[in-house]
This record gives structure tokens, C-alpha cells and sequence, in this order.
């Protein structure tokens, strides 16, 4: 393996495109999926909400580590097909963090005043209509700022895949030592994240304020 | 024909009832305020002649027809047009804060009537704006306008459904004293259009103006109600005089 600045950081810059490809896979699922768990999980059918608050009891009360592990070397034991590693990693992030997006997006919901449900009605607009023309423009603007937060910690939790053998950036740093016995590389992989994550904040900030163009 | 009946209405939140069997009667144009105490339920029966709570027992009527229906233990009937006959301003505006003025009032009749031009809509949204005398305003967001001008456009709003009946929910208690005079004049404009309206309020000497017919509410019934005339001047209840004597008595300092 070369050593120099160059190679190393080419060599990372690879792994780091599997990084990045957790981040957005994770997001382009957990997304939606969070609203439909969100959904669920203030359902007027109680059997629903009560599934729906127990998973988001469980992924939230467990280390993602040990959930990571569990899809991967669980479906095993039980004598099922085991899925890919790429697959495990895809499955419990998008699960982990559409959870989480679930009680974000409940909070935003349950802050829109009720006047606004109100006044949809008054005016005759059907329940549709009132969500996606009234109700969810209030909703994003609520949940900008923590789902930023959740976004960027994501960019931190992709590194958790190594557990069970994702070739992630961590990963590839890691290699150096074993075969060339230098350390920097792994210590370098932070500068990745580092720039990464200030692109992701000057961008979460732009649609933060693009959407501020209001006061309540 | 009357333009609005409301026969033996009753709602019950648990176990307290609000509204005991209340009844009434509107002519076209008449304009009638609701006085009383808070909790007396004066909201409570606007809000359930704009469906926003179902009364559990009684009817409403607009011009003869039966558009909700109740009876105990049983679910409620209502009509899919009932909504739009009643049109209703809120006490705390409820604008869309992320809508432009314009955008307020023609929201709701955009959706509604997809194949009316969008410019008929636009068009009929600033006459409105400009009764209310807010045309300059029309791409300004509620945020960025005083809270009398954002009761003035919630009327707007409620007008472009082009309601039988005008309800306000005490329109003026939310605003600065110095702002409730250009609401009252709004709707005290509105009057000379002939409109039919229910206004539920505070403001005594308003009420006794504007209005045709006054009633005075008092825990869940209708204690008394007639002409304002009668009913400021000579009022028969005791709960009403106390009312009264208490209002002129705040007034006063």
C-alpha cells in the first residue's frame, strides 16, 4: 500500500463513498418511514399505536451497535437466511432513525395549534387538503432544526456498520494499521466527517432560514 | 323563511352539560349577539352550529332545511353541504401563517372550485380585501400585519365562502383595545349587506347597536333573550341584571 498524503487520501475518499451511501440510503428510507410509523403510532386503532410505540420503545432504548448485530447474526441462528451485510446495515439504520424521525415529526404535528385544524374545516377543505396544504408546511418548518440534529448524528453513526463488517471509511483507515503499521490514516478519516458534516450544517442552516420567511 | 333555526340543542362534555336544550329562531339579515358570562356556553353553541363540536340532541335549520340532526345515543346526521352555510371567524384568527393574505382567502375556494379561472378567484379575494379596506396588504403575511388587520382578513376569508350565516367568536377580545374599533366597523359594514350573523361577544355596547335580536346565556340555557332595547334596558332575569350591573360596573373603572 502506498503511504503518501495522496494515495491515503484517495484510498479513504473510497470507503468514504460507502459512508456516504449508508448516510443516504438511511435518510431516503427512514424518511417516509418515519412518517408512517408517526402515523401509526397516534392511530385512533389502539392495537396500531401500541406496535408502533413499542418499536419506537425498543429501537430507541437499545444501543444501535447491538441491533446492528442482532438483524445480521440473528435471522441465522433462527435457521433463516441470513441478509448481506449491506443489507443488515441498510434495514436496521433506516428502522433505527425512522423511529426517531417518528417522534420528532409527532412533536411537530401535536404543535400545530388546533385553530388551524379548525379553520381548514370551517372553510370546508377535506382532511387531505388540510394536511398537505396547511398542516405539513407547519410541521417541517417545527422539525427543521432537530431533524438537522438527527442528520448530522447520522453521519457520525454510519461508522457503527464496521461491527459487522461494513467496508466504511473506519474501515479503511484501519487497514493501514494492520498492513502498514501507521496510525494517521485512521486518525485522518475525522477530517472526512469534519467536512462533511459543516457541508450538511451550511446547508440544513440555508433551508432553515429559507423556511423562516414567517413568524407564527 | 327563516333563515336559521336551532331546535332544543344539547351537548354534554362528560358529565357537564353545557348546553341545555337551547332553541331559537333567525330572520334573513337579523343580526343577533350572544352575551353571558364565560362559561355560560355562548362558545360552545357557535361552535356547534359550525360543526367544530357535535351537539349530542337537537336540530339545526337553515331556510327550512334540516342540515344537522340529533338524537341521544345515536349518531349524528348532517349534511355534506352543512359546513359551508355557516361561516365562522375566531376569536384567535387561525390565518395560515405560511400564506400570503391573498393566499388566505383563496386557499379553501382554489381547492374547492378547480374549474373556476384562478384569476375570477384572485379577483373576487381583492374586492373583498378592499370592503375590508386592506387591499394594499393582499401579498403581505399575517405575521407582518396587526392583529386588527388580521381579524379583517379572517373575515375576508370567511366571506369568500359566501356563508348564510356570519358567526364570530368574540372577534374582538384577542386585540389591543385601540384595535377592536376597526374589526366592529368591518362587521357593522356587513350588517347593511343584509347578512345574517351571530356574534358572540363582550362588547356590550356593540352588541346593543349592531343587533336585532340579543340573547343572554347563562349556564347552558338561554336566560333571556329579545330586542336589545328590552333586553339592556329592562332586563327581567336577576343572572342577567347581575350581568349587566357587572359590566357597567368594569366599564366604569
Amino acid at each position: 500500500m502506498n503511504t503518501d498524503f495522496l494515495s491515503v487520501t484517495l484510498y479513504l475518499l473510497e470507503g468514504f463513498g460507502a459512508t456516504v451511501k449508508i448516510f443516504l440510503i438511511t435518510l431516503l428510507i427512514a424518511i417516509p418511514l418515519g412518517l408512517l410509523i408517526c402515523f401509526g403510532s397516534m392511530s385512533k386503532f389502539q392495537p396500531l399505536r401500541w406496535l408502533m410505540r413499542t418499536l419506537v420503545w425498543i429501537i430507541r432504548g437499545t444501543p444501535l451497535m447491538l441491533q446492528l448485530i442482532i438483524v445480521f447474526y440473528g435471522p441465522g441462528l433462527l435457521g433463516w437466511t441470513a441478509f448481506s451485510v449491506e443489507m443488515a446495515t441498510y434495514i436496521t439504520f433506516s428502522v433505527n432513525y425512522a423511529c426517531y424521525f417518528s417522534e420528532i415529526y409527532r412533536g411537530g404535528i401535536e404543535n400545530v395549534p388546533r385553530g388551524q385544524y379548525e379553520a381548514c374545516q370551517v372553510l370546508g377543505m377535506s382532511k387531505k387538503d388540510t394536511f398537505f396544504r396547511v398542516i405539513l408546511m407547519q410541521v417541517v418548518r417545527k422539525i427543521v432544526a432537530p431533524m438537522s440534529n438527527e442528520i448530522i448524528t447520522l453521519v457520525k453513526d454510519t461508522s457503527l456498520a464496521r461491527i459487522i463488517g461494513y467496508y466504511e471509511i473506519i474501515f479503511f483507515g484501519q487497514k493501514y494499521i494492520k498492513l502498514e503499521g501507521i496510525l494517521w490514516p485512521l486518525f485522518y478519516t475525522g477530517a472526512f466527517y469534519l467536512i462533511f458534516s459543516g457541508l450538511l450544517t451550511v446547508l440544513l442552516r440555508k433551508a432553515e432560514k429559507k423556511m423562516s420567511y414567517y413568524n407564527v | 323563511m327563516k333563515a336559521l333555526e336551532v331546535k332544543n340543542l344539547s351537548k354534554k362534555f362528560g358529565d357537564l352539560e353545557v348546553l341545555k336544550n337551547v332553541s331559537f329562531t333567525l330572520e334573513e339579515g337579523e343580526v343577533l349577539s350572544i352575551i353571558g358570562s364565560s362559561g355560560g356556553g355562548k362558545t360552545t353553541l357557535l361552535r356547534c352550529l359550525n360543526f367544530l363540536e357535535k351537539a349530542d340532541e337537537g336540530e339545526i335549520l337553515v331556510k327550512g332545511e334540516d342540515v344537522y340532526s340529533a338524537k341521544a345515543g345515536e349518531k349524528p346526521v348532517i349534511t355534506e353541504e352543512a359546513q359551508l352555510r355557516f361561516g365562522l371567524v375566531f376569536q384567535q384568527f387561525n390565518l395560515f401563517p405560511q400564506y400570503n393574505v391573498l393566499d388566505n382567502l383563496t386557499l379553501a375556494v382554489k381547492l374547492k372550485e378547480k374549474n373556476t379561472p384562478k384569476e375570477q378567484i384572485e379577483e373576487k379575494a381583492m374586492e373583498l380585501l378592499k370592503k375590508v379596506g386592506l387591499s394594499e396588504k393582499a401579498k403581505n403575511y399575517p405575521c407582518q400585519i396587526s392583529g386588527g388587520q388580521q381579524q379583517r382578513v379572517a373575515i375576508a376569508r370567511a366571506l369568500m365562502l359566501n356563508p348564510e350565516i356570519l358567526c364570530f367568536d368574540e372577534p374582538t377580545s384577542a386585540l389591543d383595545p385601540e384595535l377592536t374599533g376597526e374589526v366592529l366597523r368591518v362587521i357593522r359594514s356587513l350588517k347593511s349587506d343584509n347578512r345574517t350573523m351571530i356574534i358572540v361577544t363582550h362588547e356590550m355596547e356593540f352588541a346593543k347597536n349592531v343587533s336585532d335580536k340579543v340573547i343572554f346565556m347563562a349556564d347552558g340555557v338561554i336566560e333571556e333573550m329579545g330586542e336589545p332595547n328590552e333586553l339592556f334596558g329592562s332586563p327581567k332575569s336577576p343572572k342577567l341584571k347581575a350581568f349587566l350591573s357587572r359590566e357597567n360596573f368594569n366599564q366604569e373603572i
